[in-house]
């Protein structure tokens, strides 16, 4: 086994592109528990972590360029204003050492339905860079994950970036666990409301084989919503939110959960994080007024 | 491969690594540093946490070749005093834990002491027991010795607090 040691994300893609059958390691919170249990020996490591262009975040336009390898703790503590559906995600992330080592670009890559960051970055319709020595493009996070930890990546790209719109309205992440912290989601969700664009966002994790959205429900709230003043919804709508939510799941049984407790639990949530961005869009417009 | 670092305030070389290693095997295997432990290999248990570059993080789940040219401060370098063994005595999150009863088998003391120094750190004013759970929440401690390890905690960030009180 090789250890490239890329210094610049030139020679990062360049190692890349010789090496496709490498691994690119970040945090190695995914990476080192497949070496230390022997479930894979790639022929190369390709460390990202002296990569610059992967470890900062900034202003891009409109949006925050956050690089994939910017760990959830620095999330946590820059991006709770400009990201608020991603940074609390990354609350919810397993520990403290983990957080301090975890990315979202080791969450694309590992592109587990149960990752964090996907429902927020469905929600509030975020892009992910990719780039080879070919060029780089950018894809929607609708478009990304394809089938079974199976995304748009190509084999000799990395996961360079996500672009974050600034949020314009309320953003909400729930999620179902056995405790507090170390947890595998049961299933969760994430919901942003865009003030601006009078849309709609959903985001559906471990609910599937790829991380969900639901657009029924998304149509449906931007049509019940009132975008003027944010009134409060009847609880027959935030009742069919949640069911449409739920519907749109493809849930199977496993060690963490029945298909039915999920759908359930998508359910709850669903009407939860409504509730709490209705109440927060009130504030809002009342800063506003 | 032969990976350069520094532990505990001392450049040290480390041979014969293997790409795929971790940096807990090079601490405990090729540096003599048994402190930290290996249990879980997951990053679920905490018990290998170190500080890399500053910042705890689970010493299995980082690769060897990462480690090139960084900082690690394991628990051995939580003793106070200078040099290897002689003239050290333990640090003051150390003595809390010895005197508060919050070691029983002690196979995930060494991560709690590195946790526990790095929230006291971060921490202006005393943490209370939310912040002290959560910042101990990837450290498991299959002993369930849970409340002796929160009034460890409570207790050095007091002794913390006189310290700096003293000026000294």
């Amino acid at each position: 086994m090789e250890f490239l040691r890329p210094s610049t994300l030139v020679e990062a893609l360049e190692a890349r592109s010789a090496h496709p059958d490498g691994v690119p390691i970040m945090g190695g919170t995914d990476v080192m528990v497949e070496l230390n249990f022997d479930k894979r020996r790639p022929s190369a490591l390709i460390d990202l972590t002296r990569v610059p262009e992967l470890t900062e975040w900034g202003v891009d336009g409109d949006r925050t360029r956050l690089g994939a390898g910017v760990p959830y703790t620095r999330i946590i503590e820059h991006l709770s204003g400009r990201a608020p559906a991603l940074a609390k995600a990354s609350r919810s992330v397993a520990s403290p050492q983990i957080r301090n080592r975890g990315t979202v670009g080791g969450n694309l890559g590992g592109a587990s339905p149960a990752g964090e960051a996907h429902p927020p970055l469905l929600a509030t319709d975020a892009e992910i860079e990719l780039a080879s020595v070919r060029g780089t493009r950018r894809v929607r996070a609708r478009d990304f994950y394809l089938s079974f930890r199976t995304t748009a990546l190509r084999p000799d790209e990395l996961i360079t970036a996500v672009l974050l719109p600034e949020a314009a309205g309320p953003q909400q992440f729930a999620k179902i666990g056995t405790r507090n912290a170390m947890v595998i989601a049961v299933t969760s969700f994430s919901l942003a409301l865009d003030s601006e664009r009078r849309a709609v966002g959903t985001g559906i994790g471990s609910a599937g084989p790829t991380p969900l959205r639901s657009e029924a429900a998304e149509e449906f709230l931007e049509g019940e919503f009132d975008w003027e003043d944010g009134r409060p919804l009847s609880e027959a709508v935030v009742r069919r939110f949640g069911e449409l939510v739920a519907s749109a799941s493809r849930p199977i049984d496993d060690q963490r959960g029945t298909a039915e407790y999920r759908r359930h639990a998508l359910s709850v949530m669903a009407r939860r994080a409504l509730s709490w961005s209705v109440t927060d869009y009130r504030k809002g417009s009342a800063r506003c007024a | 491969m032969r990976v350069n670092l520094n532990v505990n305030g001392e450049d040290v070389t480390a041979d014969n690594v293997w790409p795929g290693e971790s940096l807990l095997y090079v601490l405990r295997e090729r540096l003599g540093l048994p402190g930290s432990k290996n249990a879980c290999e997951q990053g679920e248990c905490g018990s290998c946490t170190v500080y890399f570059d500053g910042v705890t993080a689970c010493s299995c789940m980082i690769a060897a070749g990462q480690a090139e040219g960084r900082e690690v401060r394991t628990v051995e370098g939580l003793a106070e005093g200078t040099g290897k063994g002689g003239d050290r005595t333990l640090g003051v999150v150390q003595e809390a834990f010895v005197e508060a009863g919050a070691v029983q088998c002690g196979f995930c003391t060494p991560g709690l002491l590195v946790q526990t120094d790095d929230l006291l750190e971060r921490t202006v004013g005393a943490p209370g027991d939310a912040e002290i759970r959560e910042a101990l929440a990837g450290n498991l401690c299959r002993c369930t010795g849970y409340e002796k390890i929160i009034d460890a905690v409570h207790l050095a960030a007091g002794r913390r607090a006189e310290e700096a009180g003293s000026g000294s």
